[in-house]
């Protein structure tokens, strides 16, 4: 197993922070969006964004780039905050989110935003998306590999499960699926609204080589990635198990922030926890 | 009928197997029905580039784009009514939206379908996608026309739908007839009335003119092979001369192709016009002929048509 050092994780872990003050004032100034859902993924997307993808913000058309596809478009806000760090869009542009003639649409769209590979937004689709792309890798001999974030709510969906069989059937090793595990749909906990247990044995049954472990952790998130990296002749779902809204108190485990912007004082309070101050 | 009757589908086979050797970038997608649809020459002539989704159209929309963001020109194929509506969120927010090179060729369209009723006869898929943006919608008129619009449509980028259908159809063109995706060839010139097809109703249009001959009338025909872009110049320039126009397609009248020649003609030029489809209904199991005849698509049926334009010419 790779050991990372203390000094590596408290860099990501920072950038991370970051990224969620970002995805508050982004959300804050533009009166609307899904706080819960993109504070939730944060850290695997810096996990991404800032280690584990091989891509060159430079050239978000380099052909050799490994691909990454926010299934769950709604976390937008987490997505161009990420891009933004490292170098794909200017930090300023962050506040035009939503805004009329903006490059940041409310849900992704790869025609706009450089570094977004597909648009989404409509559920359940960014999975099958990644299985081409994977497809087309291995018909290209290219070694790049396609991660793919969905959300819990997204395994609702069929077609995710259209996506599961298509992709153990054509042995997509190249595919990593991290399930934003945080229990939470709009209307209410997942088990209650239409239930998703046993989640890890579902895969397993689909063909896929399944890993568990929280979200919140860089180290996990690595290592997990770099199991899924070593596995041959199937793809990988990573369970990540994470809390909506994490990073605020008051959003955290709370539904009215699924999709809902915090008003002043909670703005205010949210920045504060985050460790910024609210300019 | 003096023409010799071919399959759209055996063509559309042999233009991807021919797309297949020129180019390596080709890849084609179905969803278990690849023996019916014909991709299934392409399958083996080069397995490794065709991929069978089974009977998953959704999954299927999507893995297309992301081969296609991938480089790849994707061919999609399956019958019409589950490569349209059962899969419309995908091709919108996947294929038309991110205005991928996806080119869904779908067969088995209206009622032609036959004895399997109107489950499998879609008649609203012009309709669908022809409102989407970036979505180009042809339906060839015939197999020689069919090869070319696939030829046509791989140099091409952007999403693309093609209407073929199960039946054989007339054909009406020859090899030599070019293909021009911004020009609806006119098959015969006339100067009284213009009778505008698409798809297997060209033909019907064709005898439609000579059964007008008879009794005096110069018709006009115009192969509308694309609905979108639509020949607007075409259309109008044909409104102008003959001051009427009846249109003819195997589709529901509501907004399919001669909505869209209305909708052409009402922002240009007024003419006295009718429209010739399936009327606001589901179809149902029977013979080609038959349902062709309940549903108002024969030839008397245009030539009927055609009296009641030049009618109200006055």
């Amino acid at each position: 197993m790779e050991v990372y050092d203390g000094e590596f994780i408290n860099e990501l872990e920072a950038a991370a922070k970051r990224i969620r003050r970002h995805i508050i004032k982004m959300i804050y100034e533009a009166g609307s969006g899904h706080p819960g859902g993109s504070l939730s993924a944060v850290d695997i997307l810096t996990a991404l964004y800032f280690h584990i993808l091989r891509h060159d913000p430079k050239k978000p058309d380099w052909p050799d780039r490994d691909r990454f596809v926010l299934s769950k478009g709604h976390a937008a806000p987490a997505l161009y905050a990420a891009l933004a760090e490292v170098g794909y869009l200017p930090l300023e542009e962050l506040s035009t989110l939503r805004k009329m003639g903006s490059r940041l649409q409310g849900h992704p769209c790869m025609r706009k935003t450089p570094g977004v590979e597909m648009s989404t937004g409509s559920l359940g689709h960014g999975l099958a998306a990644g299985n081409g792309m994977a497809l087309a890798a291995k018909l290209d001999r290219k070694l790049y590999r396609i991660y793919v974030l969905c959300g819990d709510g997204e395994m609702d969906v069929g077609e995710t499960w259209e996506a599961a069989m298509l992709a153990s059937h054509y042995k997509l090793d190249n595919v990593t699926m991290y399930i934003d595990r945080n229990k939470l749909q709009l209307d209410g906990p997942t088990e209650k609204i239409m239930s998703l247990e046993p989640l890890s044995d579902k895969w397993k049954a689909f063909g896929w080589h399944v890993i568990e472990i929280n979200g919140h952790s860089m180290k996990e998130i690595i290592h997990a990635t770099n199991e899924a990296k070593g596995v041959k002749g199937r793809p990988t779902a990573i369970i990540c198990h994470t809390i909506k809204g994490k990073g605020v108190s008051y959003m955290e485990g709370s539904l009215h922030f699924h999709g809902k912007a915090p008003d002043k004082a909670e703005f205010e309070l949210a920045m504060k926890e985050l460790g910024g101050d609210a300019q | 009928m003096k023409w010799k009757e071919e399959s759209q589908r055996k063509q559309y086979g042999r233009a991807l197997v021919e797309l297949g050797k020129e180019r390596g970038d080709v890849v084609v997608l179905d969803a278990d029905l690849s023996s019916s649809t014909r991709t299934a020459e392409f399958a083996a002539a080069f397995p490794e580039r065709f991929f069978n989704c089974g009977i998953a159209e959704q999954n299927m929309m999507d893995t297309a784009a992301g081969l296609a963001s991938s480089g790849k020109t994707v061919f999609v194929s399956t019958f019409a009514v589950f490569g349209t509506g059962r899969c419309y969120d995908q091709i919108r927010q996947s294929i038309a939206y991110p205005n991928l090179n996806v080119k869904i060729v779908a067969s088995h369209a209206g009622i032609t379908v036959g004895g399997d009723g109107a489950s499998h006869q879609i008649v609203e898929d012009i309709a669908l996608l022809r409102v989407l943006p970036n979505m180009q919608v042809i339906v060839p008129a015939d197999s020689p026309e069919t090869f070319k619009v696939v030829k046509h449509i791989a140099k091409t980028k952007g999403p693309c739908y093609v209407r073929i259908g199960r039946a054989d159809v007339p054909t009406i063109t020859d090899e030599a007839t070019q293909f021009d995706i911004n020009k609806a060839p006119v098959l015969r010139d006339g100067k009284d009335v213009t009778l505008i097809g698409c798809g297997i109703m060209v033909s019907k249009c064709l005898e439609a003119s000579e059964e007008l001959t008879k009794h005096g009338i110069d018709a006009r025909v115009v192969n509308l092979h694309t609905i979108k872009p639509i020949d607007e110049k075409t259309i109008v320039k044909a409104a102008r001369e003959t001051g009427g126009v009846v249109t003819a397609e195997e589709h529901s009248v509501m907004m399919g192709m001669g909505s869209a020649v209305a909708m052409a003609l009402v922002e240009n030029f007024h003419v006295p016009m009718k429209r010739v489809g399936i009327p606001d209904v589901f179809g149902e199991s029977g013979g080609c002929d038959e349902l062709m005849a309940k549903y108002g698509l024969t030839v008397d049926n245009i030539v009927e048509a055609a009296h009641d334009v030049l009618k109200r010419k006055k």
